[in-house]
């Protein structure tokens, strides 16, 4: 090509109307190599500026720079609209239906009772409660004596209570979680506040609203000054924590030997009094019974039965359910995420 | 204890307008739960008329026998009607229902055709007038006029309380004791029942049966009254029939209902022998001479030394305050009598009645101690209606014992106010005390004297005296405080695992499942269970023989639950329990009687807690079927060994352990696909497939896994120091070893481990290939290796890849895979 300003021009024009004419990345990298590339006239025309006189190479340089600079827009503007068309073009093609069910951890849950057990301690815990735990298989003296449960008392026949072979241990699967406030009072100095709950065993059959194998959680506080007023507070804030704000208590007048006065603890849910517990004013003679002096330190307990409170709180009728491990019922639960 | 609320009026002044659940609540709010109100006669309206059956025509021709009766029902002429019922002569006196009538259920009463006649009304049984459930005939009046009201005759109008009596509050087994307890409630009026009787007019005699105490720890005192010349054809009065039936108890005999008329009334239960069978005096002893006696229910039953009778001096006449002999007993001629009413302890009837396993309403009362001043009272209470209805005549009283002297307690009054945390007034309290029967001296002073009434056996303390005072102001005056424990209470570190180890499953597919603890040594033999795993506790007295031992692993229970899955159509079951279990392997102390008078010293507590065996705390694991199901992404895959495997080393890993695999062959797991994971050189924890034959012998499917980890086993890792993090590049060397393939990866990885030097800082078994035959498997392996300070060279690093590889040849012959 012999250079002129006319031969230049024309060049771009041939070059501007490839990429204007190309409709893909692909014809467009052809159009870049045939009209910008090193074998293209616009290249070929400047690899011949060398041979040019210092002043026509000053002109054509110019006029090279600027083809050039104009094909490198083009160039440029080109490509991104077709690299936006090409984008497009592949999200629209790897588009999924998001809706199919993903590929998943099968589902797990808790079992309720160890959803409420949680609540139930975290409650306390922020009341400056710590947890008490304690062994299912038990020493008779802790489950019964020591709570002011003589030998002969009723509940100590094997109509309730399980016992162990042969009888000389002395071992039975604890009644109550109460032997475990028992140790604790035997092993810590008050002040004393303690949460304690836990698998029990009484020999009832297993029906709708029964079975051997339950669990309670109790509540145990020794320490100067404690009076009825204390218990009460604490029963009320408990309730309205697990059954909603509105819930309000009413104690009656009962009997346990482990604590003097003692009371049933009901509740008013869903248009109903619903019986909740037992509890009381620690008996002195179960504090005497584990070294308390009952002169300087008064105390209160209560207790619950949680498949109970289950029952009322998720509208659970048959406690079968309960205890049988049917997997849709732990997985109705889920993890207790709130 | 069921009683009516006409008997109820009779000592208690209940205002007019008070309403029933206002008495309901008088009742709840003093501490006696209400467990039934039934309203008698709210749904019967008359005419319900007394009328005598003048004539009775069989109607022939019918299935069952029908009757067209003609009645007097004090008209002007005979009505008639059909019955269905044949327990009626002419000239008996029945109830009948007239046209207009209406009875329970809405049973209107009409003229109508029947069986070819008008039936112009309807003879009543005792539920047709929902006063019973007795329907096997029509009510037989003893006494009425024809055309007398027979609503008002037989009281039928009432209401029926049923109340719940704590084992504490024996006096409250009686009108007596109830009606105390709503008067005070509703602060009202009463009348005590036993101050109308005189028991002073009856002498004490040698003229009747003597009595004497043989033992004395056994009953405190005793009354025995004779009589005579009673009239055995003599009827019950309709009124003291209605008033047993409505305190759910059966009219017997004159007789027999008067003693539990009687007992209704005051408390006492009373006993009437027949006079002609006792010889000489009666003796309260235990039973050293007999092996069995007859009771009046027709039982022979074996007797202890240890229990309590009524006996004569020759032979024992009744089990005390339990039941009465047959031979004894009060018949239909029986006309001379004598009549017991006696104090005995507690301890001796609960005995009595438990060992037998005979609950009666008098061993009820009586093991819950009844007032001692009733002995004499209510058997001359007895007397009295014998006399009345009866037409007996008194021949003697003996007695023997004492009424106890009650205890005097010293009490602050401001006691109340310090247990109950609320104001209240010292008048009050005394107020409140007298009501309940207590006296007080020294009330001006600080410090009171009370001395509580002889029905109060269970007031002996300040604390018993303050409960009474809560209970009749009422705990719900009390205004709740909330008293806020220690500043620092948290979880125990036990505690946050248990809830880490249970979340963390929870989150990775498997359900919680609570299950009973009880197993049958079928399943420990089916699991293979020895050593301790076979050394189960056993229950005296199991739920059932099917499950008599306590479970010494949690997978029996996690098996039958899966199996309980399965059978209810789940494909996939992963559940897990976190729970305790029970192994009988270590010697446990004994311990003796520990009286509670005071602490025990440090020894005995000690001993008391040796007692007691270790109950470590496991989470178990059963897995059967998918891990990941089939999809529209392709096939899924089986949770299989190493599924299990993983998880339980997971398990440990969250707890801060390092646990090292080895193989293990334990039942009832595979014993080729079993894996034992140490912390420290200790087994914590087993992980695999179970055995083909444990699952077929328990009809579970084939494949299915299990993992255990004993979460009280796992050390606690304390704070530990934060890691180095390198920002030097990582150089990896891939390894690929042939060893024996009776060489486990975690040996050959070990090996790699040791001899790679400290720069290593991971390595993963990428590759296992065990096609290569004469039993030589391929472990393939990458390392990475990366220094703190500088970039690795590719001499350096392959210069530790063969240390690491001579390390492996040296410990387990591995050789490098050409």
């Amino acid at each position: 090509m012999t250079l002129s300003a006319e031969a230049i021009e024309a060049a771009k024009i041939d070059a501007l109307a490839a990429i204007a004419g190309s409709d893909s990345l692909e014809t467009l990298k052809e159009a870049r190599l045939a009209h910008v590339g090193e074998r293209s006239p616009i290249a070929k025309a400047n690899q011949q500026l060398g041979t040019l006189s210092p002043e026509d190479r000053t002109t054509f340089g110019k006029i090279l720079g600027q083809a050039k600079s104009a094909l490198n827009d083009a160039l440029e503007a080109r490509s991104a609209v077709l690299e936006r068309e090409r984008d497009a073009r592949v999200l629209v093609e790897e588009r999924v239906d998001v809706t199919v069910p993903a590929r998943r951890t099968p589902k797990g849950g808790l079992h309720p009772l160890t959803i409420l057990t949680n609540e139930i301690c975290d409650l306390f815990l922020g009341m400056g409660y710590r947890v008490a735990e304690g062994p299912e298989l038990e020493a008779e003296w802790l489950n019964f004596d020591a709570l002011n449960i003589p030998a002969d008392h009723p509940a100590r026949t094997m109509q309730d209570t399980f016992f162990i072979e042969p009888r000389e241990l002395n071992l039975v699967l604890r009644t109550h979680t109460s032997p475990v406030q028992v140790r604790t009072m035997l092993n810590e100095k008050p002040p004393i506040y303690v949460i304690c709950p836990g698998r029990t065993y009484r020999a009832d059959e297993l029906d709708a609203t029964h079975t051997p194998v339950f669990s309670q959680v109790e509540g145990l506080v020794i320490d100067k000054g404690i009076t009825m007023a204390d218990l009460k507070g604490t029963l009320d804030h408990f309730a309205r924590s697990i059954f909603g704000p509105d819930v309000k208590t009413r104690l009656r007048s009962s009997f346990f030997p482990f604590t003097e006065p003692s009371a049933e603890v009901d509740f008013f849910f869903n248009g109903r009094w619903i019986e909740w517990g037992g509890c009381g004013m620690v008996n002195p003679k179960v504090l005497v019974a584990c070294g308390i002096d009952p002169e300087e330190y008064s105390g209160f307990a209560f207790g619950m039965g949680l498949e109970r409170t289950l029952m009322v709180r998720h509208g659970i009728t048959d406690m079968h359910d309960i205890v049988e491990g049917d997997i849709r019922f732990s997985q109705g639960f889920g993890s207790g995420v709130k | 204890m069921k009683l009516p609320l006409s008997w109820l009026r009779e000592f208690v002044a209940i205002p007019d307008g008070v309403t029933l659940p206002e008495l309901e609540e008088a009742f709840v709010s003093v501490g006696f739960e209400v467990e039934e109100i039934e309203e008698q006669g709210v749904d019967l309206s008359g005419p319900v008329v007394v009328a005598r059956v003048v004539s009775i025509e069989n109607v022939e021709g019918q299935k069952k026998p029908i009757r067209y009766v003609g009645i007097d029902c004090g008209e002007a002429e005979t009505r008639y009607v059909i019955c269905g019922a044949s327990n009626f002569a002419v000239g008996d006196l029945v109830v009948a229902s007239l046209p207009g009538a209406v009875l329970p259920g809405g049973f209107e009463i009409s003229a109508r055709q029947t069986y070819g006649h008008t039936s112009n009304g309807m003879i009543c049984s005792a539920r047709e007038l929902g006063i019973s459930d007795e329907h096997a005939g029509i009510i037989v009046l003893q006494s009425g006029k024809p055309g007398e009201d027979a609503i008002a005759l037989l009281e039928i109008r009432d209401v029926i309380f049923d109340i719940a009596i704590n084992p504490d509050r024996g006096y409250a087994l009686s009108i007596r004791g109830l009606a105390r307890e709503l008067a005070s409630s509703l602060n009202v009026t009463y009348t005590d029942p036993a101050k109308n009787v005189n028991e002073k007019k009856y002498d004490i005699n040698k003229s009747g049966v003597q009595v004497t105490i043989d033992d004395s720890a056994a009953v405190s005192v005793i009354y025995i009254r004779t009589i005579s010349g009673f009239n055995p054809n003599a009827q019950s009065p309709i009124w003291m029939q209605r008033r047993i039936a409505k305190c759910g108890m059966r009219s017997i005999s004159l007789a027999v209902d008067i003693t539990n008329y009687v007992m209704l009334e005051l408390g006492q239960p009373l006993h009437a022998f027949d006079r002609d069978k006792v010889s000489g005096s009666l003796h309260i002893r235990r039973a050293t001479s007999e092996k069995e006696f007859t009771t009046l229910d027709n039982q022979v039953r074996k007797l202890s030394p240890e229990n309590l009778l009524v006996a004569d001096e020759k032979k024992a006449l009744a089990l005390a305050g339990t039941m009465g002999g047959l031979e004894s007993e009060v018949t239909s001629t029986t006309t001379d009598m004598a009549i017991e009413a006696a104090r005995f302890e507690p301890m001796s009837i609960a005995k009595n009645s438990r060992f037998h396993k005979l609950s009666s309403e008098a061993s009820r009362r009586l093991e819950r101690s009844v007032d001692p001043a009733l002995a004499a009272i209510s058997s001359a209470r007895a007397v009295d209606l014998l006399i009345e209805l009866g037409g007996a005549v008194h021949v003697g009283s003996a007695t023997a014992g004492a009424v106890p002297e009650m205890a005097e307690i010293t009490f602050k009054p401001g006691f109340v106010a310090q247990l109950l945390g609320i104001p209240v007034a010292t008048a009050v309290v005394a107020g409140k005390l007298k009501i309940v029967g207590c006296s007080i001296t020294d009330e001006s002073k600080a410090e009171w004297k009370v001395v509580p009434p002889t029905w109060r056996s269970d007031l002996l303390t300040p604390t018993d005296l303050v409960e009474e005072v809560a209970r009749l102001i009422g705990l719900n005056s009390i205004e709740g405080r909330l008293p806020v424990g220690h500043a620092s209470a948290t979880l125990s570190p036990m505690q946050y695992r248990k809830r880490g180890v249970a979340n963390y499953l929870s989150n990775v597919g498997f359900s919680e499942v609570y299950n009973y603890p009880f197993v049958n040594q079928e399943m420990v033999d089916i699991l293979g269970f020895t050593g301790p795993r076979a050394a189960s506790f056993k229950l005296a007295n199991p739920m059932s023989d099917q499950a008599p031992l306590l479970r010494t692993h949690l997978l029996p229970g996690l098996l039958e639950a899966a199996k309980r899955n399965l059978g209810r159509g789940a494909k996939d079951v992963a559940i897990f329990e976190i729970g305790s279990v029970f192994r009988d392997v270590t010697k446990l102390a004994r311990v003796g009687i520990i009286p509670i008078d005071e602490r025990p010293s440090k020894e005995t507590i000690e001993n008391i807690y040796a007692s007691v065996p270790a109950q470590p705390l496991f989470v178990g694991a059963v897995v059967s079927g998918s891990l990941d199901r089939d999809g529209w992404w392709g096939k899924g895959r089986s949770f299989d060994w190493s599924d299990a495997v993983n998880q339980a080393l997971s398990i440990i890993e969250l707890t801060g352990n390092v646990g090292t695999i080895v193989a293990s062959d334990l039942a009832p797991w595979h014993p080729g696909r079993c894996a034992e994971i140490q912390v420290n050189g200790k087994a914590v924890s087993h992980a695999g497939e179970l055995h083909p034959r444990v699952l077929e012998s328990l009809g579970l499917p084939p494949r299915t896994c299990a993992f255990a980890v004993i979460l009280s086993e796992l050390p606690l890792v304390s704070v530990k120091r934060a890691p180095l993090v390198g920002t030097m590049p990582a150089a990896t060397q891939d390894v690929s070893l042939i060893v024996d393939s009776g060489v486990s990866a975690a040996d050959v990885e070990k090996a790699l481990i040791t001899g790679a030097g400290d720069l290593l800082e991971s390595i993963q078994l990428f590759d296992r290939y065990n096609n290569l035959g004469e039993g030589k498997v391929s472990l393939a392996f990458t390392m990475t290796f990366r220094a703190p300070d500088r970039t690795l060279t590719a001499d350096e690093v392959s210069i530790y890849r063969s240390e690491a590889v001579a390390a492996a040849a040296n410990s387990v012959g591995a050789i490098v895979r050409a």
